[in-house]
C-alpha cells in the first residue's frame, strides 16, 4: 500500500482510568433529559401530570382524608363525605370467614395461619423438595382436621359451612397440588406413541379448555348428583374442588408440553442409551429440566388459579368474593359495599403480586444459574 | 446356510409364547390402550346409565325437542325480538347473541385500552411507564369477577336519570345505565360491522393475491396497492349506500329514563368493563412483549440506513413483532368470550345464563348443557383453525 | 466512491475523534482515544475482546453515546443534536456482526427501505441503484428472496450493499466475519477488499490479519480502552513496539 503521506494518524494515550464526570446534577437536567425530551413526550408528561391533579386529590380525599375508619351503628358514615371504611371491621369476620361458626372461627384463623405461614416459609428459606412435600402433607392433613372438626375435642363442622379465606385458601392448595402432577401426566399422554392415549388426553385437554370455567364448576356441581347412583352423594366441596382441579390440570398440560418440547431430543435418546427405563427417564432426567423451563409459565397458572377460587361463589360456595356480597346485603351497611369490595380487592392484589414479585426472582435466578 | 438364502430370507421369529408377547414393546402398547379405552367406556356406560334412571325416575324425557317448545321466560336485553311465547331454541339465539354482542365491544375496548398502556410501558418517559406499570400490575392481580361486581356496584350507585352525570349533553350515565347517541336504524351497527369486516377481509384477500401476482412477474407492481385498496373500498361503498341517509338520534330525558339514542344497561356496561379492563393488562403486556422481541440489532440497522422514528415503527417493528403478538392476543380474545360466562354473577342475560334458566324450566339439564358446550366449544374451535391460517400466512420464510 | 477518489489528495481527514472518552456506569470504557482517518485511507482496528474496539466505532454514528471528546465526520460534529446525528448517518454506512437485515422484507426491500424512506429516492431509481449493488457483490439473483433462506455470507454481502445505498462516504465494518462459518468468511472478504480498491474511505474492527496487513493504511491496537499502537502493516506486524501489542499478536498470528 506503499503510501507517501498518510493522512490517518491515531495517538497512543496516556489516560489513566478515571472515575465518570459528575454529570450535570440537580433535578432540572434530569427532568429536561426524561420528562421533555421532545415535544411529544413533554405533551405526554403534561398529559399525566394533568390527569394525576385531577384525580389523585379527590380520590385521597374520600379514601383518606374525609373516610371513617370506625363506626359500629354507620351513623358517623351517614354524615361523611368519605369512604366508610368502618364496614370492615364490623363486617371482617362474615368476609373473612364466611358461614362457619362464629365461635370456632379461631380455627379457620390457624388455617389461614399455616397455609400463609408455610408458604412464605417454602419461598424465603428454600428448603429441599422433600421437605416442602413432607410439611405440605402434614400441613393440610393439620388444616382438614381444624376444619371439619370432630376429634380432638373440636366441634364438627360440615363443608357446607366452610367459607371466607379459609375455605379459598384450601380450595387453591388443593387445585394446584391436585392439578399439576395431573398436568404432567395428561402432558405425558399427549406425547404418547400410543394413538388411544394420545387421543384421549388431547380430547380432555382441548375441551376443557376450550369451556369457560363457570360451565365446568356448573357441571361439577349439577349433573355429577345425575351421573351417580341412587343414594350416593359427593359432597359439594369434593364436587368444586374436582372441577378446579380438572379444569387447571388442562392448562398446566399444556404449559408442561412445550417443557418436554423444549427439552432437547438429545437428552431423551442420551437417557435412553443409559439404560433408563421411561420412568426413570421423566423422572429423573426430563422433568426436572421441563421444571426449570416451565417454572414462569406455570406461576402464572398458579396465580390464575388463584384467582379463579372466585368462581366458586357462583355454585353457591362462600368464598370471600361471596360472602362480602352477602355481607353487605345488610339494609345498614348496603350502601357502602363499594368500601366492601375495595377491601377485598386490594387482599387479592397484595397477595397475587406477593407471588408474582416472587415468580419474577425465581425466573431471574433460574436464568442467571443457567 | 447358503450365501443366496442369508440375503433373501427373513429371520426366523422367535418362537409365540406368552411371556414373548408380554414383553414384546408392541403387544404392551395394545393391551395398555384396550383397557384404557374400555375403563374409559366402562365408566361412562355406567354413567350413563345412572343418569337414565335418574331422569326416568323424574318422568323427563330424554331429547332435543324440547327446543321447540314455549320458552315460557322473558329476557331483559335482547338484539333480536323475543317474548315468553317464543321457543327455548330463539332463546337461546338471543343468548348467543347477547354473548356475541358484549365480548365483540370488550374485545375492541380490551384492544385499544391494552395496546396504548402496552405503548405507555415502552415509553422513554419515566412518568408514563410507572403509570402504565400501575394499571398493569393493579388490573392484573385483581380476580375479574371481583372487578365485575365492583363496577356493577359502582354504576348501581350511581344518580338517577333525572340527576345524571352528563358528557357534553350528549351522553348521560345514571344508574339506569349509558345512554349515546346512536343510529336510528336499530339494524345498523351490525351491517356497518359486517361491512367493515368485509372490506378487511377483501382488502386483504387482494393485497395477498397481488403480492403473489408482482412477486411472479420478478418486478414490483404498482397496480397492488391501488388493486386491493379498490377491493376493500366496494364492501364499504355498498354498505353506505345500502344506509343512507344515516340518521343519528340523541337520548333525552322523558318521564323517569332516557328516550332515544342507544342506551346500554348498567349490566351491559358493568360486564364491558370488567371483561376489558382485565384483559387489557394482559393485552399490554403482550405488547410490550412483542415490540421488544424485535432485537436490538435491528433497531440500529434501521438506523445506520437512516429510517426516521415513525419509519422505524411502521415498517420494522410493528411487522415484526405483530407475528409475535398476534398468537397470544388471541387466546385472550377467546378467554373474554368464555369469560362473558361471568354475566350470570350480575344477571345479563349471555349464553350461560339463559341457558340456567332453560334448564331449570325444561329439566332437560344433561341436553341443555351439550348444546351450552358445544357453542362455546364452536366458538373456541374457530377461533384457532383462524389463528392457525393467520399463523401460516404470515410466516417469515425461511430455508 | 467517486467523490472519495477526488479527494483523496485532500489532506485533511475525514474522520476525527478528538480524546474521546466514554464511561459504562463506572466503568471506564473508553480512555482518551483520539483517532483521525484521512480519505480514500483504510484503519483496522484490533485487539482483544472489551477493548472499546466496537465501541469506538459505534460512537462514530452515535449508535452509542461518548461523555468527553469530539467526534468530528465531514466537517460535522457528532452530539445529540438530532439533525446532525441524521446528516452524520447518512456519510456513514455500517455493517454490522449480526447482519441485521429485516427478517420479514426481501433482499430488494432491505436495500430500498431505507432510501426511499428516509431520502426520498423515487422507488424505481432505488430499485435500480441496488440490483447495481447486489451485482457489484455477486448475489444478483437473490434480489427476491427472504434473508432466511440465505447464507450466511450472501447476508453479509446484502447488508453490505444495504449500508452502500446511501452513498456514504465512510464505511464503518464491525467484527463484520466473526458470524460466519469458515467456508463463507473469503467472500465477504472479497467484496471488502474489492471496495478497498475502489478507494472507499473504511474503518474496519475485525481479527482477520491477513486481510488487514493487504488491505489496511494503518493498524491500531486497542487495550482496555485505549490505544496501545497503531502503525503501517508492515510496521505493526514487523516490529510492534509494545509488549501487549506483541502479546496479541502472538495469540492471533498462528
Amino acid at each position: 500500500m506503499g503510501q507517501s503521506a498518510l493522512v490517518s494518524r491515531a495517538v497512543v494515550a496516556q489516560g489513566r482510568r478515571r472515575p465518570p464526570p459528575q454529570g450535570k446534577g440537580g433535578l432540572l437536567p434530569w427532568l429536561r433529559r426524561n420528562l421533555f425530551r421532545s415535544p411529544l413526550n413533554a405533551l405526554a408528561t403534561l398529559l399525566s401530570l394533568w390527569v394525576l391533579f385531577v384525580t389523585l386529590p379527590r380520590l385521597l380525599g374520600w379514601a383518606v382524608a374525609d373516610a371513617v375508619w370506625f363506626s359500629p351503628d354507620a351513623e358517623a358514615c351517614k354524615q361523611a363525605a368519605g369512604a366508610c371504611w368502618a364496614v370492615v371491621p364490623e363486617k371482617y369476620r362474615v368476609m373473612l370467614f364466611g358461614t362457619f361458626p362464629y365461635d370456632e372461627q379461631w380455627r379457620g384463623m390457624l388455617v389461614i395461619a399455616i397455609i400463609l405461614g408455610l408458604a412464605l416459609y417454602c419461598a424465603l428459606a428454600r428448603p429441599s423438595a422433600r421437605t416442602v412435600a413432607a410439611s405440605w402433607m402434614a400441613a393440610m392433613a393439620l388444616v382438614f382436621v381444624l376444619m371439619l372438626g370432630g376429634v380432638a375435642g373440636l366441634e364438627p363442622v360440615s363443608t357446607h359451612q366452610w367459607g371466607g379465606l379459609p375455605l379459598t385458601l384450601i380450595m387453591f392448595v388443593g387445585t394446584v397440588v391436585g392439578g399439576v402432577p395431573l398436568g404432567v401426566v395428561l402432558a405425558l399422554g399427549r406425547r404418547s406413541s400410543m394413538p388411544a392415549i394420545r387421543a384421549v388426553c388431547v380430547g380432555f385437554i382441548e375441551v376443557v379448555r376450550g369451556l369457560p370455567l363457570v360451565t365446568v364448576l356448573f357441571m361439577a356441581s349439577l349433573m355429577l348428583p345425575l351421573f351417580m347412583p341412587e343414594g350416593m352423594s359427593i359432597d359439594k366441596f369434593l364436587r368444586a374442588q374436582l372441577a378446579m382441579t380438572l379444569f387447571f390440570a388442562a392448562y398446566a398440560a399444556e404449559v408442561v408440553r412445550g417443557g418436554l418440547q423444549a427439552v432437547g431430543k438429545g437428552q431423551y435418546e442420551a437417557a435412553d442409551t443409559v439404560g433408563l427405563n421411561y420412568r426413570q427417564k421423566m423422572i429423573y432426567i426430563v422433568l426436572p429440566q421441563v421444571g426449570r423451563i416451565v417454572l414462569p409459565a406455570m406461576m402464572n397458572e398458579i396465580i390464575r388459579a388463584f384467582k379463579n377460587t372466585t368462581f366458586i361463589g357462583i355454585i353457591g360456595m362462600f368464598d370471600v368474593l361471596r360472602a362480602t356480597s352477602t355481607a353487605i346485603q345488610d339494609p345498614v351497611w348496603v350502601r357502602y359495599s363499594i368500601e366492601a369490595y375495595l377491601f377485598i380487592a386490594l387482599l387479592y392484589l397484595a397477595m397475587c403480586y406477593g407471588m408474582s414479585r416472587y415468580s419474577a426472582r425465581l425466573e431471574n435466578e433460574l436464568t442467571v444459574r443457567r | 446356510m447358503t450365501p443366496e438364502s442369508t440375503g433373501r430370507q427373513r429371520p426366523a421369529r422367535a418362537p409365540f409364547s406368552l411371556r414373548n408377547a408380554w414383553h414384546d414393546v408392541n403387544t404392551r402398547a395394545w393391551i395398555y390402550q384396550v383397557l384404557v379405552v374400555a375403563g374409559i367406556l366402562g365408566l361412562a356406560a355406567y354413567l350413563i346409565a345412572n343418569a337414565q334412571h335418574a331422569l326416568a325416575k323424574q318422568g323427563i324425557s330424554t331429547g332435543f325437542s324440547f327446543l321447540d317448545a314455549r320458552a315460557g321466560f322473558e329476557i331483559g336485553e335482547k338484539s333480536i325480538a323475543f317474548s315468553s311465547t317464543d321457543s327455548f331454541l330463539r332463546a337461546y339465539g338471543v343468548a348467543i347473541l347477547n354473548t356475541l354482542k358484549v365480548s365483540g365491544a370488550s374485545i375492541l375496548l380490551a384492544t385499544v385500552v391494552g395496546v396504548v398502556v402496552g405503548l405507555g410501558r415502552l415509553s422513554t418517559n419515566p412518568l408514563m411507564r410507572k403509570l402504565a406499570s400501575i394499571y398493569v400490575e393493579v388490573f392484573r392481580n385483581t380476580p375479574q369477577l371481583i372487578q365485575l361486581v365492583f363496577w356493577y356496584t359502582l354504576i348501581a350507585n350511581l344518580p338517577r336519570p333525572r340527576e345524571a352525570l352528563s358528557l357534553g349533553g350528549a351522553v348521560f350515565l345514571s344508574n339506569r345505565g349509558l345512554a349515546v347517541p346512536w343510529l336510528a336504524d336499530h339494524a345498523a351497527p351490525w351491517i356497518l360491522a359486517a361491512v367493515v369486516l368485509a372490506a378487511f377481509a377483501a382488502g386483504g384477500a387482494a393485497r395477498a393475491v397481488l403480492a403473489r401476482l408482482a412477486r411472479r412477474h420478478g418486478r414490483p407492481w404498482p397496480g397492488a396497492a391501488l388493486g386491493s385498496l379498490a377491493a376493500a373500498a366496494l364492501p364499504l361503498a355498498a354498505g353506505v349506500a345500502l344506509l343512507w341517509p344515516l340518521e343519528i338520534t340523541t337520548p333525552a330525558l322523558r318521564g323517569f329514563n332516557f328516550q332515544g339514542g342507544l342506551t346500554l344497561s348498567p349490566e351491559f356496561v358493568a360486564l364491558l368493563l370488567g371483561l376489558s379492563l382485565y384483559i387489557a393488562a394482559f393485552i399490554a403486556e403482550i405488547v410490550r412483549s412483542g415490540v421488544q422481541s424485535v432485537g436490538r440489532g435491528q433497531i440500529e440497522a434501521a438506523h445506520a440506513v437512516g429510517l426516521g422514528r415513525s419509519d422505524l415503527y411502521l415498517k420494522i417493528i410493528f411487522p415484526q413483532a405483530l407475528r409475535v403478538m398476534v398468537p397470544p392476543a388471541a387466546g385472550q380474545y377467546v378467554s373474554i368470550i368464555k369469560n362473558s360466562s361471568l354475566g350470570v354473577a350480575i344477571g345479563y342475560p349471555e349464553l350461560f345464563n339463559v341457558n340456567n334458566t332453560i334448564v331449570t324450566l325444561s329439566g332437560h339439564t344433561v341436553e341443555a348443557i351439550a348444546i351450552m358446550m358445544s357453542i362455546y366449544l364452536a366458538i373456541s374451535f374457530v377461533i384457532a383453525a383462524l389463528m392457525n391460517l393467520y399463523n401460516r400466512c404470515v410466516q417469515i420464510r425461511e430455508r | 466512491m467517486s467523490a472519495a477518489m477526488q479527494n483523496a489528495s485532500s489532506s485533511e481527514p475525514i474522520v476525527v475523534l478528538d480524546k474521546v472518552n466514554k464511561w459504562y456506569g463506572d466503568f471506564h470504557v473508553l480512555r482518551d482515544v483520539s483517532l483521525a482517518v484521512g480519505r480514500g485511507e483504510k484503519i483496522v482496528i484490533c485487539g482483544p475482546s472489551g477493548s472499546g474496539k466496537s465501541t469506538s466505532i459505534r460512537c462514530i454514528n452515535r449508535l452509542e453515546e461518548h461523555q468527553e471528546g469530539r467526534i468530528v465526520v465531514d466537517g460535522t460534529e457528532v452530539d445529540a443534536d438530532m439533525r446532525r446525528i441524521e446528516a452524520v448517518r447518512r456519510k456513514v454506512g455500517m455493517v454490522f456482526q449480526s447482519f441485521n437485515l429485516f427478517p420479514h422484507l426481501t433482499v430488494l426491500d432491505n436495500l430500498t427501505v431505507g432510501p426511499v424512506r428516509a431520502q426520498g429516492v423515487r422507488v424505481d431509481e432505488a430499485r435500480a441503484r441496488a440490483l447495481e449493488l447486489l451485482k457489484r457483490v455477486r448475489i444478483p439473483e437473490q434480489a427476491l428472496k427472504y434473508p432466511g433462506q440465505l447464507s450466511g455470507g450472501q447476508q453479509q454481502r446484502v447488508a453490505i450493499a444495504r449500508a452502500l445505498m446511501l452513498q456514504p462516504q465512510v464505511m464503518l465494518f464491525d467484527e463484520p466475519t466473526s458470524a460466519l462459518d469458515p467456508e463463507m468468511i473469503h467472500e465477504v472478504l472479497d467484496v471488502m477488499t474489492e471496495l478497498a480498491q475502489a478507494g472507499m474511505t473504511m474503518i474496519c474492527v475485525t481479527h482477520e490479519m491477513s486481510f488487514a496487513r493487504k488491505v489496511a493504511d494503518l493498524i491500531v491496537f486497542m487495550d482496555a480502552g485505549e490505544i496501545v499502537e497503531a502503525a503501517p502493516p508492515e510496521e505493526f506486524f514487523g516490529a510492534p513496539k509494545s509488549e501487549r501489542t506483541r502479546l496479541f499478536l502472538s495469540q492471533v498470528l498462528h
